[in-house]
């Protein structure tokens, strides 16, 4: 049976995106099994008794060596913000490409606790910083140094002792270029080095609570039972930055889509589903309820998503338990198409990453086709003809066209770069100033106005010619030919609408990161957590890799 | 030291600043990363180019003949797109001449990307400066200082046929030493080891 590849108009639509949930395809889940066999270790921890200091962690194969640089710094309660108009953290950390050496070490602490304002080098891969949670890590410090152990009923409530702020690589404020690493085996998905970054982190917030507890009482602190560790994480405050990035990068957002339609499109089309995996997926249905149930959020808009989850998956049992036979050919087809008619966005996508949790053959050999060379599709070609771009136009953006500019409600937004923070923003086109000085992020309307260009032009003519007088709508001429080689390249939707949730961008990404428990602050920003119930460093060489419903 | 990724950023916010759209300026940073990938002073032609931009009136070229003189000055990025978007078709020319365009190195990675396109090296002469341009892969040139080209009086463009650089007699000596990789054949090796049948009349 051949099953086809979901529709991109209705996959790319903003809220299918902004339902996506964390997968074996996520690039967190990914990392720990490319790292499993690294050799993990501690090479520095240099903190004072308040836990301020330098500390250094490593993975290392074979003869190559990646360092984490790690320096917690003094901040009073007052100076702690996780706005991305923060000038100053808890901790700040760098990816080393290497071992450092003392005088990287020197340089790094003149420029890592500056973030965006320090100066980076092609020796350095990431750069991140983060703010404790500090409700959670005062409270683990209290405990420990009182040798008990903190109440995980407490601890769930946040989830992680810190939260990353920002995470930074591909040669931001001088960091290594991309094309310095891509060819390393090691790192043949996306974000690998980042998550590598963020997983290192995680362990420094539990290191670091041990030891202020032990300086604080060194008679009677414990350290942090194992068990809490795990279930905890380091979180995110994720703000509009990750928007653009997913309009800015078509053919990358194509091929993490595209890997996920494809392992679903080869999962229904298995025959027959064996016991034994299909006691993976309902273990991992089953104990996602647990998961869901303790994602906790003050917003509305979450609330109602999650409940609505929660109910979708009771249904979802209850219609395994009573209507398939696990005898019977292509029930994971059978069940995907339920899903599609009785289940809302959130629990359709749901249900497809569990789908994804028996199956290594199928996801596996996918997630190195995650990452994207997006040069190659740099170039417009020049020799086609007005007709074929129309075709393309037609036929990829057709509920596009259908949207009408010339109402306000449509036309809303506008997306721009802040100057003191070169960081995206979105304001309202009829109230605040600076659209002139628009980003090319409106591409539902830019498609339109070329369509609309197009439309009386001899079809012969070739896009050459067109483009001698028409540059200005070169950047969207490009797209409809990265369209046509990336089906999953662009989002359905206006970006620029009244009804735009920006967020749903957000979550789009995060959830490819392997992001939970999303937590929107409001309908620009949204907390998450990463990594929580993921093992630990010295755990990784033998692991449950469905950790994450645990 | 600037990433490329950072020049790339920084020179396609600039070329927007100064009053291009967004699609040519997505161009303009990637060719100057490009420069500064092949070790040519990209980001400091562009900003010299920038500061007189907007005080000379340059020229563009919409159809490219033999020869092409412009009143004024040509505007290398002007130019440049149009001689790219246009190179599948002016290839058919050979041979071109442009006069007076200035500050003439911004212009060569539009003549590069066209040697990928159409699939020929392209020889490039700005006054007495040589670059051969091979399929956007590498550039060879006698330019070798960093020095600021403002302005170019002739440029000389020649599409090259796709023939080899050696001779035959170079092609025969190799290709007889590279059998010695081979195994001597005899009848019987022949009907022990050949994978296909000796006779296909079956």
């Amino acid at each position: 049976m051949q099953v086809p590849l979901r529709d991109p108009k209705i996959v790319m639509k903003l809220s299918r995106l902004g339902s996506f949930h964390q997968s074996k395809l996520s690039f967190l889940r990914s990392f720990l099994n490319e790292f499993k066999d690294w050799k993990y270790n501690r090479d520095l921890f240099d903190l004072n008794d308040r836990g301020y200091g330098v500390a250094i962690y490593s993975f290392s194969k074979d003869k190559k060596t990646y360092s984490l640089v790690c320096f917690a710094n003094e901040l009073k309660d007052e100076e702690r913000s996780d706005r991305v108009i923060a000038t100053k953290w808890d901790a700040a950390f760098a990816l080393y490409d290497g071992i450092p050496s003392k005088i990287d070490i020197d340089r790094l602490s003149q420029n890592v606790p500056k973030q965006e304002v320090g100066r980076l080098s092609y020796k350095e891969l990431t750069l991140s910083r983060a703010n404790r949670s500090v409700r959670a890590f005062n409270y683990v410090v209290e405990c420990l140094s009182k040798g008990i152990q903190p109440n995980t009923n407490e601890l769930s409530k946040v989830g992680y002792l810190y939260r990353t702020t920002a995470v930074y690589g591909s040669g931001k404020f001088g960091l290594a270029d991309r094309f310095r690493i891509k060819n390393r085996d090691e790192i043949n998905g996306p974000f690998r080095l980042e998550m590598m970054l963020v997983y290192l982190v995680r362990q420094f917030t539990f290191d670091q609570v041990n030891h202020i507890a032990k300086h604080k009482n060194p008679k009677d602190a414990v350290e942090l039972d194992l068990d809490i560790c795990r279930n905890l994480g380091i979180g995110n405050s994720t703000g509009l930055g990750m928007a653009p990035f997913i309009v800015n990068h078509p053919s990358l957002l194509n091929n993490w889509i595209l890997a996920k339609e494809t392992a679903l499109k080869k999962i229904r089309e298995i025959e027959k589903v064996s016991d034994e995996e299909f006691k993976i997926f309902y273990n991992c249905l089953t104990k996602s309820l647990k998961n869901v149930t303790s994602w906790n959020t003050d917003s509305e808009y979450q609330k109602k998503k999650i409940n609505n989850l929660i109910n979708d998956l009771q249904n979802l049992i209850n219609y395994l338990k009573d209507n398939i036979d696990k005898s019977n050919f292509y029930i994971f087809d059978k069940l995907y198409n339920w899903a599609e008619e009785n289940l809302s966005e959130e629990g359709i996508e749901y249900l497809v990453s569990i789908m994804m949790e028996p199956y290594n053959e199928i996801i596996d050999p996918l997630i190195s086709q995650m990452s994207s060379d997006e040069d190659i599709s740099f170039n417009i070609p020049i020799d086609r003809t007005i007709n074929d771009l129309r075709e393309i136009i037609e036929k990829n953006y057709s509920d596009i066209l259908k949207i009408d500019f010339s109402k306000n409600e449509n036309n809303k937004k506008f997306w721009f770069i802040s100057k003191n923070k070169e960081e995206p923003r979105i304001g309202d086109r009829f109230e605040d100033n600076g659209s002139e000085l628009e980003q090319p992020t409106a591409i539902a309307r830019d498609i339109k106005k070329l369509y609309e260009t197009i439309f009386t032009l001899k079809n012969s003519l070739k896009i050459g010619k067109f483009l001698v007088r028409n540059n200005d709508l070169r950047h969207i001429v490009r797209r409809v030919f990265i369209t046509e080689k990336y089906p999953y390249s662009e989002i359905q939707d206006n970006t620029i609408g009244s009804k735009l949730v920006p967020i749903d961008m957000l979550r789009l990404k995060l959830s490819f990161f392997g992001a939970v428990k999303f937590d929107p602050r409001s309908d620009k920003w949204l907390r998450i957590c990463m990594f929580q119930g993921a093992p630990l460093p010295n755990e990784l060489n033998s692991f449950n890799q469905y950790w994450i419903y645990n | 030291m600037r990433s490329y990724s950072e020049i790339d950023t920084i020179v396609k916010r600039s070329t927007k600043a100064k009053g291009f759209s967004w699609g040519v300026a997505e161009e303009i940073g990637k060719n100057i990363k490009q420069l500064e990938l092949f070790g040519l002073p990209g980001i400091k032609h562009i900003n010299q180019y920038f500061k007189i931009f907007n005080n000379e009136k340059f020229e563009n070229c919409q159809s490219f003949n033999k020869s092409n003189r412009p009143q004024n000055f040509y505007c290398p990025i002007k130019l440049g797109l149009s001689f790219f978007d246009q190179s599948i078709s002016i290839q058919d020319l050979n041979d071109i001449e442009i006069e007076k365009m200035a500050y003439p190195l911004i212009f060569l990675p539009f003549v590069s990307r066209s040697s990928e396109i159409t699939g020929k090296r392209i020889f490039l002469k700005i006054d007495q400066k040589e670059f051969l341009l091979n399929f956007n892969q590498s550039i060879y040139s006698n330019y070798l200082s960093s020095e600021i080209v403002e302005k170019a009086d002739v440029i000389k463009i020649q599409f090259l046929e796709n023939k080899n650089n050696f001779s035959e007699e170079d092609w025969k000596e190799l290709t007889k030493l590279s059998e010695n990789t081979f195994v001597e054949e005899t009848d019987e090796l022949k009907q022990k080891t050949a994978g296909a049948g000796l006779t296909d009349n079956d």
